[in-house]
């Protein structure tokens, strides 16, 4: 297993090939410095991403995923905050810009869709108004120009009956509605470079694949770059190009997405893969949840901070951190001592089965269980739609 | 709209019969004659004399009949006589009413003005020096009483500076120069307590604003801070300072009396001070149901105010 030492995140797929490089993460920290002591929420986390690709990031709630998205954004983290590294946004570091200067890109070149659409838009002002001040703020356009721009976007997001919801207030329109107008407003300035931080996760599980879809299209009639940060693999499976695996501030796999499911090499991500909700089975039975929790990132682990709930744990792994490193030439990287699929990673399970090891007993457990269903361990079934 | 107004009126013909009720029977309980307020002192052994006197004021009359009489002429613009003076007390109200208004509606609207900017300022800059230096002033400003407010007002700005004239008033009649002079230094008085209580409630809900998802994606776009401030965030934080803006009006009645006695001020409050003590029955009456009034008219706007500023409650209305 060779240690590489190139930082940046190149993937093989062919229609890449030719796309320029638009953002460059070189060793991102971010850190929150509270009472109890520094909160390390992003812990060097490098990659990069080509003009009209997508890119998924994944982990568990407080993995450092919003955080790492508004750090790349500069946006709003407080005053006991620090940030260090670089993000380069078209050849400009985006952590060295003045706030003006970033002003000037916020919205118009890097846009943002949120969580929840029931708070990220203001209660109180119409829905149309919002997607206009947007506009009004960027483009040289007066009322009657911006507020049919406006729902031409509308319409573009299907809403339907824009022209007479215009004039709602969001209380008025479903979660989902919300979420395009959301959307809407983000793409009103057409930013090259989109986040999405869970845009799906409030919504009901139909609404989410129709929102998930209008992003995937928009992204790429627009030939947009889009982020798309969420918690639950099913969402990027089959929908973005890659997928970067976080876990406590650190980036622990990167791969194309057909890569990450194919060829899964960390422990952590293979957990992930089993917690996917699967449409086969009956609908109350409960996900093979991961056992245990995050760490808290103010005290983290010693070594792979993965060690504590890791099924393979082995003595090395509360000793070193394992490195972000290459496997094979593809530009999947993975940091693991023990990688999923290895010898070594098999001898490590029987190891702690035998060991009684209480994580390993239960995926144990779940492999029987999907092997009397007949469904293979670490696939998912539905989510792909 | 209108349904709910129908009901304030409603309610407010109620209230005033109850509060005026109430009034009624308590002054007559109290110990003191009224009739003694009639009547000179020498003359007031004079058996035969009060006697007559009491029959002509119809107060040898049971109480409840006495109050029907009072209501009935109240609905018709009469309020009775001054038992002090013998004039209709109605007169002296309209007389007196114009001058204790404008002096409220100019300590409300100054301290309206000056609060709102401040609130949203201090609020957005939360903790940084020009935050913790407004507050702090608000905090002195909360803990004065307003006649110790109006009489270093009155040492500075009048007896050292000669700006504003120190007691006294002016009408609108006798010129907007000279009116506006004489209710400066009463209106400020009255003000500075507001300006602090305004500003500290609307900077703690603007802190809160602008925690809002909303905020962070109203910033995602681009906007500007100042847009962003009082675009996204004032409104949503008006909500409390409505509330606390119509309660107070109803404690600044309170300080008006305080304030037009200080400065010599011939509106209502000093008249209500003034009345008390010559037991003047009659003007306590009219005075309170007209406080009484007014009360519940502060009330119905300040609903009206809070669907100007959320049209969600007016959508549902
Ligand atoms: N403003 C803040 N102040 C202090 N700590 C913060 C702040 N924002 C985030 N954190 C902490 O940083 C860590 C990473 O948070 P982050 O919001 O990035 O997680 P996430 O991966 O987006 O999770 P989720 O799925 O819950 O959104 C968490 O431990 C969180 O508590
Ligand atoms: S095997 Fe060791 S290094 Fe790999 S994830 Fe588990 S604990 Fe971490
Ligand atoms: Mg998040």
């Amino acid at each position: 297993m060779a240690v590489s030492e190139e930082p940046t995140y190149t993937s093989t797929s062919s229609e890449s090939m030719g796309g320029s490089e638009i953002l460059r993460v070189e060793d991102l920290h971010t850190s929150f410095f509270l009472p109890i002591g520094e909160l390390q929420a992003v812990r060097g986390v490098s990659f990069s991403l080509k003009r009209g690709r997508s890119l998924g990031i994944v982990g568990e709630s407080g993995s450092g995923k919003s955080v790492l998205a508004r750090s790349i954004m500069c946006l709003n983290l407080g005053s006991n905050v620090k940030t260090s590294g670089s993000a380069f946004f078209d050849g400009r570091d985006l952590l060295s810009l003045s706030r003006r200067e970033m002003r000037r890109l916020w919205g118009t070149e890097i846009a943002m869709i949120f969580q929840d659409p029931m708070t990220s838009l203001n209660p109180m002002v119409k829905i149309g108004r919002q997607v206009i001040e947007h506009l009004r703020q960027h483009k040289n356009v007066n009322r009657r120009e911006a507020k049919q721009t406006a729902l031409d976007l509308l319409n573009e997001v299907r809403i339907p009956e824009a022209e007479s919801r215009i004039d709602r207030l969001p209380h008025e329109l479903s979660g989902g509605m919300r979420q395009r107008v959301s959307i809407a407003s983000a793409l009103a300035c057409e930013p090259s470079l989109l986040f999405a931080d869970e845009p799906t996760t409030a919504l009901d599980v139909t609404v989410q694949h129709q929102i998930l879809n209008l992003l995937s299209r928009e992204q790429r009639q627009r030939n947009m770059t889009m982020v798309m940060v969420t918690h639950d693999l099913g969402v990027i499976a089959g929908r973005t190009d890659d997928t970067l695996v976080m876990y406590a501030g650190k980036v622990v796999e990167q791969a194309s997405t057909d890569e990450i499911f194919e060829k899964t090499q960390h422990p952590y991500t293979e957990a992930l893969m089993r917690s996917i909700p699967r449409t086969t089975h009956a609908s109350h039975t409960p996900l093979a949840a991961i056992t245990g929790r995050p760490p808290v990132a103010t005290h983290l682990p010693a070594g792979c901070a993965f060690s504590p709930r890791c099924p393979y744990v082995q003595p090395k792994c509360h000793e070193e951190d394992p490195p972000l490193v290459s496997i094979g030439t593809s530009g999947h990287k993975s940091a693991c001592w023990y990688p999923v699929g290895s010898d070594a990673n098999r001898e490590a399970f029987e190891r702690n089965l035998s060991d009684r090891l209480p994580q390993t007993l239960a995926v144990a457990e779940s492999l029987d269980a999907d092997q009397s269903s007949g469904i293979p361990a670490g696939l998912p079934d539905g989510g792909i739609a | 709209m209108s349904k709910m107004l129908a009901i304030r009126l409603m309610r407010l013909v109620v209230t005033v019969i109850v509060v005026s009720f109430v009034t009624f029977v308590g002054t007559n309980v109290l110990p003191g004659d009224p009739v003694n307020a009639l009547i000179p002192i020498d003359a007031q052994q004079d058996r035969e004399f009060v006697e007559q006197i009491r029959e002509e004021w119809g107060l040898n009359d049971p109480m409840v009949v006495r109050y029907g009489r009072w209501l009935g002429d109240a609905v018709q613009g009469d309020l009775g006589r001054s038992l002090v003076t013998g004039q209709p007390v109605t007169d002296e109200i309209t007389h007196r009413l114009p001058i204790t208004f404008e002096l409220m509606a100019v300590a409300v609207g100054f301290s309206l003005l000056i609060a709102v900017p401040l609130g949203a300022f201090t609020g957005y800059r939360e903790g940084r020096r020009s935050d913790r230096l407004i507050s702090g002033l608000a905090q002195a400003g909360l803990s004065l009483p307003v006649f110790v407010t109006g009489l270093i007002l009155i040492y500075v700005f009048a007896l050292r500076l000669h700006w504003f004239p120190a007691v006294g008033w002016n009408r609108l009649s006798d010129g907007l120069g000279p009116n506006l002079k004489s209710v400066a230094l009463p209106a400020l008085s009255l003000a500075i307590t507001e300006i602090a209580v305004y500003t500290r409630v609307l900077r703690s809900d603007m802190i809160a604003t602008l925690k809002e998802n909303y905020i962070l994606s109203a910033r995602a776009k681009g906007l500007t801070d100042r847009f962003i401030l009082f675009r996204h965030g004032l409104r949503p934080s008006l909500l409390t300072l409505v509330t606390v803006v119509g309660l107070n009006i109803g404690f600044l009645i309170g300080g008006s009396l305080v304030i037009e006695y200080l400065f010599a001020i011939p509106g209502l409050g000093k008249r209500l001070f003034s009345a008390i003590q010559q037991r003047d029955f009659m003007m306590v009456q009219a005075i309170t149901v007209l406080i009484t009034v007014f009360y519940v008219i502060v009330n119905t706007a300040t609903d009206l105010v809070y669907m100007v500023v959320d049209p969600r409650i007016r959508r549902t209305n």
